[in-house]
């Protein structure tokens, strides 16, 4: 058995099964700063990174943590970091980094109530936009949101992949409740376990943002006699700042279209007896965990009740939903209506909001009534 | 009187020379610091190809684009950690941050601190122009007292910080502090600092005719030179806490900080991975597992009813 993949069955919290997704799928530097509820996530690498070889640093704070594992993903080395709302505030600078330098590395949100300091130790899911606008500028944003701890370690190891594969920062949103929720855990041997590591460039030296046909650049590492140059500023395939607006067209244009290119194969959804039903709700996180008991006390009222649950996030999955344009909808998370806006649009219409403003997840019953209402509405 | 242009440049196998010309101002030191660096590095022997530039933003912060080697252009503030994590992941590189006074010492000031009592093995070179110059000459951490700036027309009511000072206390191993006119100086300077165990920054004052020198008196380069030369002062071995810059008055520069060797941020890492009680047992691995185990067992007794 390999230090990397302690295959067997463990009692876990989310944070914890965070932690061994991303020792399992590879991630040797950690740089982070403590911050509840996701200071466990840093704890358990503390001790695991050392064991494989990797190296675990505590910053001195969040605008450091991302800047070293943007550093260290350069260097060659699968890198992570782990924050709540404060910290995830503070990367948002070098987050818009990683996208212009398409650097491959893995944020774990654990959201907690807000705005600001708002509920350390609560829930809370209002960083749903702000994965995807809360950086300056324009880029496609992925981010996914595990339900369980066995998804916390299964979203961390697809969140590494999805970064090496995609070469650009990804999001795993996870929320206080799952967080900190401790449920069997199954690690599974290594060959059940897919790891996808960056392309490499073919030839020395190779421009660092050259793309091949599927718009993804080869990325190569520092050391190897490519003479990478990378800047935040808008550059050409070469890294070279290119101040125009011709080669901001052009650059940023690909970074939005090597995401929404692979958008089907980056979505990922469940659909919870959506076959028969009128009214459709759509969560993501602990609060999918509520849904799918109100769905089933819904059927149990007579009102043909479903859900898609997001597994991913971003890129937001319109068409999915399109398809069922002609249902109801509601939507439940934990903010003021932020996934609401997506469903909206996608549906082209109004859905009933169940929202709440943090400290603890939804009761079924609460969903429920948003489920009797958008049945009982006039449309 | 006919210009002569020289073909080569003993230092374009450093440069990446399509870049060129740089953008920087007529006058500025920039050009010297950067000069003096890369002759360091050819007299040190390191291996361009193992050999890092990480920089931040403003005027300095363009040098990473100018280097034949891996170089990064990170964000305001953010060369250090970037270079930290970077360092990190390859102990076995040779990283130097060249930045500006303002990108070191103010937005990023947190980070050189926390490096610097790391002990992290890299070298700094850190521009110090007395002024914010990409953005048109405000106010720095570093602008002598009554300086007018863009952002103080009245003249600066702050104090600057003592950076030689600063490190010192902060935990660097080596800190030293030369002028653009003390070129061959802070060639060496910069060579020692190069090969020296740990965290290392020179200091390295540097004219602003543009955006700081016109407004204070300082309209043509050479009177930032003349300044310099003037108000200089070459001490051996001086305090760090004589760092001290004030208008009007001589300022020390020379090595103030030549510590012994002490295991940088890196070797620690290193031992730590190579530590034998992490490769002995799993169960020694596994305790918090087992722990968990025993709590999950004694769960599913009292669920199981059993007594």
């Amino acid at each position: 058995m390999s230090n990397e993949i302690l295959e067997g069955e463990y009692f876990l919290s989310g944070d914890a099964a965070a932690a061994e997704g991303a020792v399992a799928a590879g991630c040797k530097v950690f740089a982070g700063y403590p911050i509840t509820p996701s200071s466990e996530v840093a704890e358990k690498l503390a001790r695991r990174l050392p064991q494989v070889g990797g190296v675990f640093i505590q910053m001195e704070d969040e605008l450091g943590s991302i800047a070293a594992i943007l550093g260290a993903s350069w260097g060659g080395k699968k890198s992570m970091t782990a924050t709540s709302g404060p910290g995830f505030s503070l990367m948002m600078e070098n987050y818009g980094l990683g996208m212009m330098t398409e650097t491959p590395t893995v944020i774990v949100n654990v959201q907690r109530g807000g705005p600001s300091t708002g509920l350390p130790t609560l829930l809370g899911q209002g960083e749903f936009m702000q994965a995807k606008f809360g950086s300056h500028g324009v880029f496609e944003a992925i981010a996914l949101a595990p339900e369980s701890p066995q998804e916390c370690f299964d979203f961390t190891i697809k969140a590494f992949n999805l970064a090496e594969k995609y070469r650009q920062p990804v999001v795993v949103l996870m929320d206080e409740s799952t967080g900190h929720l401790f449920e069997k855990v199954r690690i599974p041997p290594e060959d059940e376990i897919e790891i996808i590591n960056r392309k490499k460039p073919k030839e020395v030296p190779y421009p660092p943002f050259m793309p091949d046909d599927d718009l993804i650049p080869p990325m190569p590492i520092v050391g190897e006699g490519h003479q990478i140059h990378a800047t935040g500023l808008t550059h050409d395939e070469y890294g070279r700042p290119t101040i125009t607006a011709e080669a901001q067209e052009k650059y940023v244009k690909r970074l939005v279209e090597k995401i929404r290119k692979h958008a089907d194969e980056i979505m990922d959804y469940e659909e919870v007896m959506t076959d028969d039903a009128d009214v459709i709700v759509v969560a993501y996180g602990i609060t999918a965990r509520s849904a799918r008991r109100a769905i089933i006390q819904a059927r149990e009222k007579g009102i043909k009740a479903g859900l898609i649950r997001l597994k991913v996030v971003w890129p937001f999955p319109d068409k999915i939903l399109q398809k069922y344009a002609d249902k109801k909808f509601v939507v439940a998370e934990v903010n003021q209506g932020q996934a609401l806006i997506m469903v909206e649009r996608a549906i082209r219409k109004s859905a009933t909001f169940v929202g709440k403003m943090g400290g603890e997840p939804h009761r079924p019953e609460e969903i429920l009534k948003g489920i009797e209402e958008a049945y009982n509405a006039n449309s | 009187m006919p210009i002569h242009k020289a073909e080569h440049h003993p230092l374009d196998a450093y440069l990446r020379t399509e870049r060129l010309p740089h953008v920087w101002c007529p006058g500025c030191g920039l050009g010297i610091a950067l000069g003096a660096y890369l002759r360091a590095l050819q007299n040190v022997g390191f291996d361009p190809q193992e050999t890092v530039m990480v920089s931040g933003i403003g005027c300095s912060g363009r040098a990473a684009g100018y280097v034949k080697m891996d170089s990064f252009h990170t964000t305001h503030g953010r060369a250090i950690p970037f270079a930290v994590g970077l360092k990190a992941a390859r102990p076995e590189l040779n990283v130097t941050v060249f930045s500006g006074d303002g990108d070191l010492f103010s937005i990023g000031g947190n980070h050189i601190l926390h490096a610097a009592r790391r002990n992290v093995n890299i070298t700094v070179l850190a521009i110090n122009n007395y002024v914010y110059g990409m953005t048109g000459g405000q106010l720095a951490p570093t602008t002598p007292e009554s300086s007018i700036t863009t952002t103080s027309p009245y003249g600066n009511i702050e104090s600057p910080f003592n950076i030689a000072g600063l490190m010192a206390v902060a935990g660097a191993s080596y800190v030293a502090r030369w002028t653009t006119v003390h070129e061959r100086r802070l060639q060496k300077s910069i060579e020692k600092a190069l090969t020296k165990r740990g965290f290392s920054i020179v200091e390295i004052m540097s004219p602003c005719p543009t955006t700081f020198g016109r407004r204070n008196n300082m309209r043509g380069i050479v009177d930032s030179m003349m300044y310099y030369k003037k108000y200089s002062v070459i001490k051996e071995h001086p305090n760090p806490l004589d760092g001290v810059i004030k208008p009007g008055e001589k300022f020390i520069v020379g090595e103030f900080m030549d510590a012994p060797d002490e295991p940088t941020f890196e070797d620690k890492l290193e031992e730590l991975k190579n530590k034998e009680f992490l490769k002995t047992s799993q169960a020694d691995r596994t305790t918090w597992i087992l722990e968990h185990r025993r709590h999950l067992e004694t769960l599913a007794k009292i669920i199981g009813g059993e007594q």
